[in-house]
């Protein structure tokens, strides 16, 4: 099993969420993030003061897939979040060693 | 008296009380998450302290027979403390509506008045400091100032200015006390070295909004009747919050590209503030000047605060007190006698502008005195490790936002 993690625009969030659900997995999590890359900030202007704002938002998505699946799931969203543009941000897969549901006690692909 | 002229009166006790959560909500949405309980409370608790004091002796001292020093009214007495005497009549007054709701509608101005200074202390200020300053600087301040121009006093009488609705009251009077008491206060940590961004633009929007709507009982109410004058501070009002958001937010992009959701509605309270003062003696036209040289100089007057390195958090000094010193002067030359009986005329500028150069010292060097003793009695400044982990749990033990719910 894998835990995919993409750092991605925002914006990117819906199309990326409905291209997943055509892959076959059966969740995902999204949440509100900021952060910097090589993207690095923006300015924002209030009453006339400029800042120099470094941390930028994002969203990060988490899915809990198989080992079967991971490959579509990775290449889905690498393709679905490209911009081309600086700040289309990343993709990380971890192992993951377990997966519990909690209501039921299934444990490992069963629980996905 | 009649029925007409009270019932719009007692709307426009309500009307102005309101802006005193409007304007909390505006600056409240201004400061960071973590402070904004406490900005909210300092404004709120005007309506406690203030409403007590003026009750006790601040009505009485401001508008109860004059002192006089030579011919020149200096404050009130105190026949009418504790407003034990009002009775149901007008006969204290001679307005016609009773005077209960006379000392009502005064009192909504002695509330909002020190609420308004508390936005340029945001976010380091204590609050026991600054209950106990409200208190002293209601009665040694806008007391003795409300006076001189409306209760009677040498503004009104040997000077002659005009200030129909708080020009010099409530607006250079506060932003006076303000650029004093950050003088003192000194700037918060991190003030012009890193980005202090406001938490919520929304509620600093939704705020402007209320007090755009209760200034209509501010200068509409400031007519002291249901009449025509009343209608035109109306007209007068709007079109001078509509011109100077318009220009604000023009000299906004012209100089940063974009228009801003906070510079518009910083622009409509700078046309609100000029306005106040000349709302009853100018003509549309006139207020649509009023609002563009507000909505512009008060654009540029944010400046100042970086150059002198006062940290005045959420320009108190450029929208108030620059604001209503252009109402005031500016009024002198562009009253019509069709609207408020008064022409402008050399003789008026001059008029004014001595008046704002007395409410500009008066209320600045009495408030920095104030803000000193204060300091050296009881501190009026939060510890930087409060100030660094934020006033609302720090001083007031809540917190505005959860992690959840």
């Amino acid at each position: 099993m894998k835990l995919v993690i993409a750092y991605i625009n925002p914006f990117r969030l819906d199309e990326i969420r409905d291209a997943l659900k055509e892959t076959g997995v059966s969740g995902l999590t999204a949440i509100n993030a900021q952060g910097f890359g090589r993207q690095s900030g923006h300015t924002e202007t209030y009453r006339g003061a400029e800042y120099e704002v470094d941390m930028v938002p994002k969203v990060r998505i988490e899915v809990l897939v198989d080992d079967v699946l991971a490959p579509a799931v990775i290449d889905t969203i690498e393709r679905t979040a490209r911009t081309g543009s600086i700040g289309d941000g990343k993709i990380a897969v971890i192992p993951v060693e377990d997966v519990i549901r909690i209501r039921t006690g299934e444990r490992g692909n069963d629980a996905l | 008296m009649e029925s007409g002229h009270t019932a719009w009166l007692l709307t426009s006790c309500a009307l102005v009380l309101l802006m005193t959560p409007g304007l909390a909500f505006f600056y409240g949405g201004m400061v960071r998450a973590k402070n904004v309980l406490g900005m909210l409370m300092k404004n709120y608790v005007a309506m406690g302290i203030v409403t007590i004091l003026w009750i006790l002796v601040g009505a009485s001292l401001a508008f109860s027979g004059s002192t006089t020093i030579g011919d020149y009214g200096v404050i009130g007495n105190f026949d009418l403390w504790g407003l034990r005497d009002l009775g149901q009549s007008n006969d204290h007054f001679g307005l016609p509506y009773p005077d209960n709701v006379q000392m009502m509608f005064q009192l909504t101005f002695a509330i909002i008045t020190p609420a308004l200074i508390a936005g340029a202390i945001a976010e380091r200020m204590k609050f026991t400091a600054w209950a106990v300053f409200i208190g002293i600087w209601s009665l040694l301040v806008y007391v003795p100032m409300t006076h001189w121009v409306w209760g009677g006093g040498f503004i009104a009488s040997n000077i002659e200015a005009l200030d129909f609705a708080g020009g010099l009251v409530v607006h250079i009077n506060a932003g006076a006390a303000a650029l004093a008491l950050i003088m003192v206060l000194g700037p918060r940590i991190g003030f012009r070295k890193e980005a202090i961004r406001p938490h919520s633009l929304p509620l600093t929007i939704l705020g402007a909004g209320i007090l755009w709507f209760g200034w209509f009982g501010f200068n509409g109410g400031s007519a002291l009747a249901a009449n025509a004058a009343a209608g035109n501070a109306f007209l007068t009002t709007q079109v001078a919050a509509a011109t100077a958001a318009t220009a604000w937010i023009l000299a906004e992009a012209f100089t940063h590209g974009k228009p801003t959701t906070l510079g518009f509605v910083s622009g409509a309270v700078a046309g609100l503030v000029a306005i106040t003062p000349a709302a009853g003696f100018v003509s549309p036209l006139g207020a649509m000047l009023l609002g563009l040289v507000a909505g512009v100089v008060c654009f540029y007057a944010l400046r100042l605060k970086f150059m002198f390195n006062f940290d005045d958090s959420l320009d108190v000094v450029a929208v108030h007190l620059v604001g209503g010193i252009i109402g005031s002067l500016l009024l002198g030359v562009l009253a019509e006698e069709a609207y408020g009986g008064v022409a402008g005329s050399m003789d008026q500028f001059v008029s004014q502008a001595i008046s704002v150069v007395i409410a500009l010292v008066y209320s600045f060097s009495v408030t920095f005195v104030i803000a000193k003793v204060l300091d050296m009695v009881m501190g009026i400044r939060v510890s930087e490790e409060e100030e660094r982990g934020g006033l609302d749990l720090a001083l007031h033990e809540e917190q505005a936002y959860g992690f959840v719910e």
